[in-house]
């Protein structure tokens, strides 16, 4: 690490998270004065975007190689008053909360006192989305069933394919003109709002390159008072470069970073889209400037690496936006999902593992940083050592990188129609969603509560907790002969569920595309130019929305123990059974231990109890895959939790896995947290009986001791334990490489583990951020040890 | 039936008593393994960590957190074909890795008729065997499985007669020559040594451990199995009394001193399985 990057890193460590008012304030007065005014909303938006692009404070820091920042500072978090408006309320909650807190000042305040609340209260897309949800939506989201992603945030949920390394912003104005001059008028009633899209668009790439050139400015100011003649010459090559990109294509290995830098920093004050931005296929994407680069001699791999490191120190100076309500519970974190791919194909199918990826895992491994996530994806086609240098980085125990299947999300990208070759530039963004990069639009609508639903089953159509019916009547257990009654009450009552929450998803996705376009994003995914169609109405290339179902593991361990206890062996009467769950087991001591440790789990590569996930795995696809959405595309399945397993165990009672009232679920396609008492082998070979590829991602935790891993030969049995779970098409797995005790000593003593990084799920974080529910969780999670 | 691999091992298909299934078994050979534990041994090392391999039936142990505090049988009988059919549920990780089965225990040659059936069933399916032994068997029983596995951990404790039969309650005269037997067969061998405070892990025990390999001409790797007491547990909730040397795990100069001394008799030594 030069001494530069060493500080820079420090300084991003050290930067307090707090609420900034910029944004909003620039949004604000640019809906309120003239140029606003009689602007269908696509030019709106663009215009807006190019109000905060020309006008928002620009940041420099001391020694900084790439440049742009979303606030006015690192860690200066914006908000978003259009989609999302912050109350005074929820601010003092941000500012105060022990975890996870964001500082807001009195200007902040003041600010949304006196202009962002007044003018914003009853405009905002939460309270459009509220307001058009009918009563057994808004019920069944009251009451835990499911969640939506889209009520604080805007869809997003895309990564960067490889356009931006070909062409700037000049060229795809062309583009636009192009696209313009092709519109029908005669003959094509949407031509006007087509071309309303498109002149959108044109705007964005204008702001984005005002904004570079602002950049231009300051730097050429910044390098004539520079006494340094070393830092005098990187502000020159700065200045030079943010006058050439993202106007026109990159040429050399720093442009290619900054153009991406600027992109990003533009789709995230455009909006707070879901999983922030990401580059995609990075090591792929910068391949060719640093082999031109170090064949000419123009880059040293040291200075590859700087450049590197500071890129990296940026996405870590941009925590979440600050959410409020609810989903403060699904997920608190500063983690914004930024989604790092190296490895895995290139577009013919070649292992595309260079020079640049094993650079880059110099890079997470030196920088240590929560942002940005980073993964590998491995093929059998990648060579070993890849994977084995992946691990080396993985035993270190910070969580990253995750480990994904490219064999296997090719195969799920092409089953949902996509090319062979955008499935092959794809990859995972986010925590594990498969996508075509640079193509697809994939939105993820909201977590799934699938252990809740068999709640309401239990209690034909009623929600014990509130006493509400919000099911459908799907039959008194009382009157069930067998396990197979049970099994088709539960799939009338799930597909009860799926149907509100795809009717809500239909409405919200409109209401999105009408109110809330994203012309900056839509300028950079394929084919939004071309279809003249915005990247939030259809006008990606693949277009498709995910339900993401939570708790696989606990409902399977459920049903499991229902089947055997009640229909099997008749050793407990249903009966009985419910007036246990009601009681949360109080004075069924007996019956809890029968349920504990006398039944089938999930997880133990026993085909009893992994039965029943997989048929309960299919009742989830067929109810949601192939649904369509209203922007050309389908519904279509993943099973991952993020945290909101915490969230969904506490709306739900006890359960019939001997699970208390309230506790977490598992989480993706993970065992419940202890279930699993026959080492990994088992539960890969359990989670492998579903079927991977016909779903959008799915995601399963190991925790290994740090003994298991320490020597060569722990880590070559590790490599082949990966191999074989991708050999049985698992679509992703992750790794804590962590010993319990030192868990629960930090647990005492946060203070002298604030560095402590572990795998969450999905992504990594601090453990002493994480609420004390989910340190416990974390915790209670199987630990693989060998003695 | 005499094709396929699914056909029941020649004449008869043995029972025999099993206590543990470990699955991603790290140290009993190469690749991954599972290890089958048989239960039964007729040695009574006092370090034993598996005291619940010691009988030859199934037994009633007292509960523990796992099972919710209630007391759980030890041991159950199974069929060798059904033993091997539980083994092969990682078969895509054996393949993958070089791996396969071990058995171990107890005492696996223990169980004479068992462990040649299993063996030759594995055999017959393609799997890589491993046998774990003390190399306290009948001649017979011995090279037969040596001749049936394809390798042999075979533990090399104490050398000093006298001091054997005090720490594991049986002469160690038969082991030595089954040993011997072994090496001039060419059987696939690796020797594991467990490190004993004061037991097995003294200069003396280990110099002449060096001298017997090299009398022996073995070329076999040494693998040094480091003490630890979590059997401790066990012998409670079994009734026993834990009877290893009150002691704490080996101090690491201490490991590489033994490692030194047996690798100055020109053996390839590691640390762990």
């Amino acid at each position: 690490m030069t001494p530069r990057v060493a500080r820079l890193r420090e300084e991003s460590l050290a930067a307090v998270p707090r609420i900034s008012a910029e944004r909003a304030l620039l949004v604000t007065e640019f809906y309120q004065g003239a140029s606003a005014a009689g602007k269908s909303v696509p030019l709106q938006r663009a215009l807006a975007f190019k109000h905060i692009m020309e006008n928002k404070e620009l940041y420099l820091g001391q020694g900084e190689l790439i440049v742009g920042e979303r606030g006015p500072a690192p860690k200066a978090t914006p908000t978003y008053p259009e989609v999302c408006l912050h109350s005074l309320e929820d601010l003092e909650i941000l500012d105060r909360r022990p975890k996870v807190p964001f500082r807001v000042d009195q200007a902040t305040f003041e600010a949304y006192r006196r202009k962002i609340i007044p003018y914003w209260k009853g405009k905002t897309i939460r309270e459009k989305i509220f307001a058009n949800m009918q009563k057994p939506w808004l019920e069944a989201y009251r009451a835990g069933v499911f969640t939506e992603f889209q009520e604080q945030r805007a869809p997003g949920h895309t990564a960067m394919g490889d356009k931006i390394y070909h062409l700037g912003m000049e060229d795809l104005k062309k583009q636009i003109r192009r696209a313009i001059a092709k519109l029908d008028f005669i003959n094509d009633p949407a031509a006007l709002d087509k071309r309303d899209q498109l002149l959108a668009m044109e705007i964005a790439a204008d702001a984005i390159m005002a904004y570079a050139r602002r950049y231009a400015d300051l730097l050429a100011r910044q390098a004539r008072v520079e006494k340094d003649p070393g830092r005098q010459a990187e502000l020159r090559e700065m200045e030079r470069i943010c006058r050439k990109v993202p106007a026109r294509a990159p040429e050399t290995f720093w442009e290619a970073l900054q153009y991406y830098w600027f992109v990003h920093v533009g789709v995230i004050t455009e909006l707070n889209p879901w999983d922030a931005f990401n580059p995609g296929r990075l090591d792929q994407h910068l391949e060719p400037f640093y082999r031109r680069q170090t064949e000419d001699g123009s880059l040293s791999p040291e200075m590859a690496r700087e450049l590197l490191c500071c890129f990296w120190i940026k996405f870590n100076n941009h925590p979440a936006p600050a959410k409020v309500g609810i989903t403060a519970r699904e997920s608190n974190t500063y983690v914004d999902f930024a989604l790092i791919n190296l490895g895995g194909v290139d577009k013919c199918n070649q292992d595309a593992v260079n020079p640049v990826t094993y650079l880059l895992l110099d890079v997470i491994e030196q920088m240590r940083l929560l942002q940005p996530s980073s993964m590998v994806q491995v093929s059998k086609k990648n060579p070993d050592r890849f994977l084995y240098r992946a691990l080396e980085i993985v035993r270190t125990g910070f969580g990253q990188p995750s480990v994904f299947n490219t064999d296997a999300i090719v195969q799920e990208l092409v089953r949902q129609a996509k090319s062979v070759e955008d499935a092959r530039c794809g990859g995972a963004s986010g925590c594990v969603e498969a996508g075509a990069f640079g193509k697809e639009a994939y939105f993820l609508t909201g977590y799934f509560n699938l252990p809740k639903v068999l709640e309401i089953t239990l209690n034909n159509g009623i929600d014990p907790r509130t006493g509400r019916k919000i099911g459908v009547a799907s039959g008194n257990p009382r009157s069930w002969k067998s396990f197979q009654d049970l099994m088709q009450s539960f799939r009338a009552q799930l597909q009860h569920f799926i149907d509100i929450k795809i009717r809500g998803n239909n409405i919200i996705e409109q209401i999105n595309a009408r109110y809330m376009p994203a012309p900056f994003l839509s300028l950079l995914i394929d084919d939004c130019i071309e279809k003249a169609r915005d990247y939030n109405a259809g006008g990606a290339r693949y277009n498709t929305s995910y339900i993401q179902g939570v708790g696989l593991g606990s409902l399977t361990d459920a049903l499991a123990a229902i089947r055997h206890q009640v229909f099997d062996r008749r050793k407990i009467s249903i009966e009985t059974l419910l007036e246990a769950l009601e009681n949360d087991f109080a004075g069924f001591e007996e019956l809890h231990h029968q349920l504990v440790h006398h039944s089938p789990k999930y997880g133990n590569d026993d085909d009893y109890a992994d039965s029943i996930c997989s048929r309960v795995f299919e009742l989830f696809f067929e109810a949601v895959d192939g649904k369509p959405n209203t922007r050309g595309g389908v519904h279509r399945i993943n099973l991952l939790p993020t945290t909101c397993h915490v969230y969904f165990g506490s709306v739900i009672g006890a359960t019939a896995d001997g699970r208390k009232a309230g506790r977490p679920l598992s989480e993706g396609i993970s065992p419940v947290q202890g279930a699993d008492s026959n080492g990994p082998t088992a539960v890969l070979k359990s989670a492998s009986k579903i079927d991977h590829l016909r779903t959008g991602g799915t995601l399963l935790n190991q925790k290994f001791l740090p003994q298991v891993l320490a020597d060569q030969q722990g880590l070559n049995k590790l490599v082949h334990l990966i191999r074989a779970y991708f050999k049985l098409d698992g679509h992703h797995i992750q790794f804590n490489v962590v010993d319990g005790r030192m868990l629960r000593r930090a647990q005492k003593n946060p203070e002298q583990y604030r560095d402590l990084i572990v795998r969450v799920a999905g992504y990594s974080d601090y453990f002493v951020d994480l609420t004390p529910e989910l340190q416990e969780e974390i915790i209670r999670r199987t630990e693989h040890a060998e003695l | 039936m005499m094709t396929g691999y699914t056909t029941q091992p020649g004449p008869s298909n043995p029972e025999g008593v099993i206590f543990k299934f470990k699955r991603y078994a790290l140290h009993d050979g190469p690749g991954i393994r599972t290890t089958v534990f048989l239960k039964g041994c007729p040695l009574r090392c006092i370090w034993c960590h598996n005291p619940e391999g010691q009988d030859f039936g199934p037994q009633e142990m007292a509960g523990g957190p796992a099972t919710g505090g209630r007391p759980i049988t030890v041991g159950r009988t199974l069929k060798a074909t059904d033993v091997v059919s539980e083994v092969e549920k990682d078969l895509v990780f054996y393949d993958d890795s070089g791996g396969g089965v071990t058995f171990s225990g107890g005492e696996p040659l223990a169980q004479p008729d068992f462990i040649l059936a299993l063996l030759q069933t594995c055999r017959k399916r393609k799997l890589h065997t491993a046998v774990d032994t003390s190399g306290f068997a009948p001649p017979e029983i011995f090279l037969a499985a040596a001749g049936l596995a394809d390798l042999v951990l075979f533990d090399l404790k104490i050398m000093d007669p006298a001091r054997h039969l005090r720490f594991t309650g049986v002469d160690n005269h038969k082991i030595l020559e089954n040993f011997q037997a072994a090496c001039r067969d060419g059987v696939k061998m690796r020797v594991r040594v467990p490190l004993i405070p004061g037991i097995t892990a003294t200069a003396d025990n280990l110099e002449q451990i060096g001298k017997f390999l090299t009398a022996c001409r073995a070329d076999c790797p040494v693998d040094l199995l480091l003490y630890h007491r979590i059997g401790d547990d066990k012998y409670r909730r079994l009734g026993m009394v834990p009877a290893g040397p009150a002691c704490r795990n080996l101090e690491e100069n201490q490991v590489n001193e033994a490692k030194r001394i047996l690798a100055a008799y020109k053996l390839d030594v590691s640390v762990g399985g």
